[in-house]
């Protein structure tokens, strides 16, 4: 296996912290309003085994903002439907002129396979349960515009960080620079191994005491279909971990709330969380293209 | 070109360690016919023989035995035949090699068990299936424990997957308790393992990959060993044991004398879960590795004696059915030529584990487990089956030139201590070191 091709960006882990510092920085100065073709003749591989709605738009916009041509490949209507391995459909892709693939993928992982094969830039887009890097780098774009930096803050992560690629990459980033983090929610969702992932990580059962003095909060979506086989029931759920307006009174007074989205309304958070004046949820979004945009240019190595 | 093999081989100037016959000294060996005719202090075997190999600063040792080997004939001959896969065990010093019965089909019918004894099959060394414990390895039927063991077997498992269901396992241990026939278990308890492809710990959790727990052994290996305990002459061997509690489980069977056994391969007293690094599917098998403290526990039982075996679990697969996603990977890894070199390095080297200890582990304690009369020792009588070995060779492992069909090994590229030298197979060279 060969070392990933420069540019690429499989994860937050084992990114440089300089790396991260440049990224952000990047993203914060890319406005897709005002288009440059940095990457004009580039064509860039939107590369789907999984649904995705913002994060494959806003990948779209930042390559399209940027001057590169895209195409979108999913696994339904493809060759992956009969059968192509991974490894094959990265081959075909580079050989029709592929500059660089955006990945997402079921199975963790699966974008290190790619990239160990290819000699082309692999962005992962979200690969299973591991990581979702582009979503960590907009999060912090998101709080860096509302806090001055990022050092010394408190956060609060909130739902099934079990199965969250998000979780695990906001954490990998935001400890680095030294946020300090409680991880919050049942057993089920919230194991005692989950601290293990990055130093300054704490666990607690009790939503109060996740919120208290917390500058950030993020939410979780919660899947119904994983409570189902869960020995916690949606009631329960809601009455001990959905975020209301009552608990967030509990943080900062400018504590932010964000969520990686779809939110479930009713679910993890009331309707008057998700549109209250500290939701930054929509923010968000809205970030979500300028730091693809810087994602991108770096991969092609335009970040400049 | 054939060449002639001779008659009668006079192995001289080496070390003898023969566990079983409490033998740690310099030793001529006289093999005639397929036989061992003479051990003897140097110089004193008189008489000529046809050929004889010079042993001198090499350690001479009962063949090898490997209780637990994937040979994939038949059906899988693109992974593995028995030809290649014997042409390894050779090269790894083994004499002897019992298969798993998970082929295409299972191993679960005499006739079968027959066909891979055949000569035909083009085995370079003894080779001895184990069937199938349930037809089809579906873990409902018994298959004929009977039949199977006349027509040559020398045990039954599901191997690949557990005896889950208690009244089964109760049913093979009464049965193999009237054959005296050994049931080998794969421990796992595969309604908390599904979709799971590594350890569960701090690196899954990182990697986001679902995780079979330590637990999922260890409940097994405990619900089993109290069932050996309660069936009289039931004997039980645990293949590839992993985990710290399944050999507190085995330990408290052996401490109330019931007959349980147990292996343990190379990778788990070697590596740990966190090698896995970024999703390398040569560190993918199952059992998977375990946590340091599982190794750990593993190396202490090995010094010990609570651990009768060790076996490779040698695994081969062909390079597609690895490079795919991690959690779409084949599990198992070859192990054949890697394991003395392995246990010598890993065991003796840096854990100072006897070099008498190490060789027991592969020749008298497993020919016990599986009672493989006439191997294990190379006392007078005994099968003419040895294995040379220089323990302090350096040299270092390449997976392409691995003699199996298959390269699916995490030990690629690494320096060894302890190589061997020469494996000899009823009385036949069957491999010679360059």
């Amino acid at each position: 296996m060969n070392t990933p091709a420069r540019g690429s960006l499989l994860g937050i882990e084992h990114l440089d912290t300089q790396e991260i510092e440049g990224l952000l920085k990047l993203a914060r100065r890319m406005n897709p309003q005002k288009p440059r073709r940095l990457l004009r003749g580039k064509r860039v591989v939107l590369l789907f085994y999984e649904a995705s709605t913002r994060t494959r738009t806003s990948f779209e916009f930042a390559a399209k903002a940027l001057g590169a041509t895209t195409t979108l490949v999913q696994s339904s209507g493809s060759s992956i439907e009969k059968g192509e391995s991974v490894i094959d459909t990265g081959y075909t892709l580079r050989a029709v002129g592929a500059d660089c693939i955006v990945m997402r993928h079921p199975s963790a992982g699966a974008p290190h396979l790619m990239a160990a094969h290819l000699d082309i830039p692999i962005v992962n887009a979200g690969d299973g349960m591991h990581e979702h890097p582009s979503q960590a780098l907009l999060d912090a774009v998101t709080i860096l515009k509302h806090k001055k930096s990022l050092r010394g803050l408190q956060a609060a992560i909130v739902g099934d960080i079990f199965h969250s690629r998000v979780a695990r990459s906001a954490c990998h980033l935001l400890t680095r620079f030294g946020v300090k983090i409680t991880l919050c929610g049942p057993p089920e969702f919230v194991p005692e191994v989950a601290a293990t992932l990055a130093p300054g990580l704490r666990v607690t059962r009790h939503i109060e005491d996740a919120l208290r003095g917390t500058d950030i909060v993020m939410l979780l979506r919660v899947q119904k279909e994983r409570l189902a086989g869960q020995k916690i029931r949606v009631q329960d759920y809601i009455a001990r971990y959905q975020m209301t307006s009552g608990r967030l009174k509990l943080a900062k007074q400018n504590a932010i709330v964000m969520h990686p989205g779809p939110i479930i309304r009713g679910l993890e958070l009331t309707a008057e969380v998700a549109d209250g004046a500290q939701s930054a949820i929509v923010d968000e979004v809205h970030n979500g293209v300028p730091t693809r945009m810087a994602i991108l240019a770096r991969a092609l190595g335009k970040a400049r | 070109m054939t060449r002639v093999q001779p008659m009668s081989l006079l192995i001289k100037g080496g070390h003898l360690i023969d566990p079983a016959a409490k033998i740690n000294a310099p030793m001529d060996l006289l093999l005639r016919d397929g036989r061992v005719t003479e051990v003897a202090p140097p110089n004193k075997i008189r008489g000529s023989a046809d050929d004889s190999f010079d042993a001198k600063s090499l350690i001479v040792a009962p063949g090898f035995i490997d209780l637990h080997v994937h040979l994939r004939e038949p059906g899988q001959a693109y992974k593995e035949t028995i030809a290649s896969g014997t042409a390894a065990a050779a090269a790894g010093g083994f004499t002897t090699v019992c298969t798993m019965p998970n082929t295409q089909p299972v191993v679960d019918t005499p006739d079968w068990v027959s066909w891979l004894r055949q000569p035909e099959r083009g085995g370079l060394v003894n080779v001895f299936p184990i069937a199938a414990a349930t037809r089809g390895s579906k873990g409902g039927t018994l298959t004929d424990f009977a039949a199977l063991q006349r027509a040559g077997a020398v045990a039954v498992t599901d191997d690949g997957k557990p005896i889950l269901d208690d009244d089964v396992m109760r049913m093979a241990l009464r049965l193999g308790a009237e054959l005296n026939f050994p049931v080998v278990q794969h421990a796992e308890d595969t309604r908390v393992t599904e979709n799971c492809s590594m350890h569960a710990g701090p690196s899954s959790f990182r990697l986001g990959l679902r995780a079979m727990p330590a637990s999922a052994e260890a409940t097994i290996v405990d619900r089993d060993v109290t069932l050996a305990q309660q069936i009289p002459q039931s004997r039980l061997h645990i293949a590839h044991l992993s985990t710290s509690d399944g050999l507190k489980a085995v330990r408290r069977g052996k401490r109330a004398k019931a007959r349980v056994t147990c292996e343990v391969t190379p990778h788990h007293f070697t590596l740990i879960d966190e090698n896995v690094g970024e999703y390398d599917t040569n560190f993918k098998m199952n059992p998977p590795l375990r946590s340091a403290a599982d190794r750990e526990a593993i190396l202490v039982a090995l010094a010990d004696g609570t651990v009768d075996a060790i076996a490779t679990d040698h695994a081969p697969h062909a390079r597609h059915e690895k490079a795919v996603e991690f959690e779409r990977a084949a599990f198992g890894i070859i192990g054949l030529e890697t394991a003395l070199a392995l246990a010598i390095t890993r065991l003796h080297r840096d854990h100072r584990i006897p070099l008498t200890r190490v060789v027991e582990l592969f020749t008298s304690g497993p020919a016990r487990v599986f009672d493989l009369n006439g191997r294990g020792s190379l006392v007078r009588g005994s099968f003419a089956d040895v294995t040379v070995f220089d323990p302090k060779r350096r040299w270092m492992f390449e997976a392409r030139k691995s003699r199996s069909a298959s390269q699916n090994t995490p030990f690629d590229g690494w320096q060894f201590t302890g190589r061997v030298i020469a494996t000899i197979v009823g009385g036949k060279m069957a491999y010679r070191a360059d």
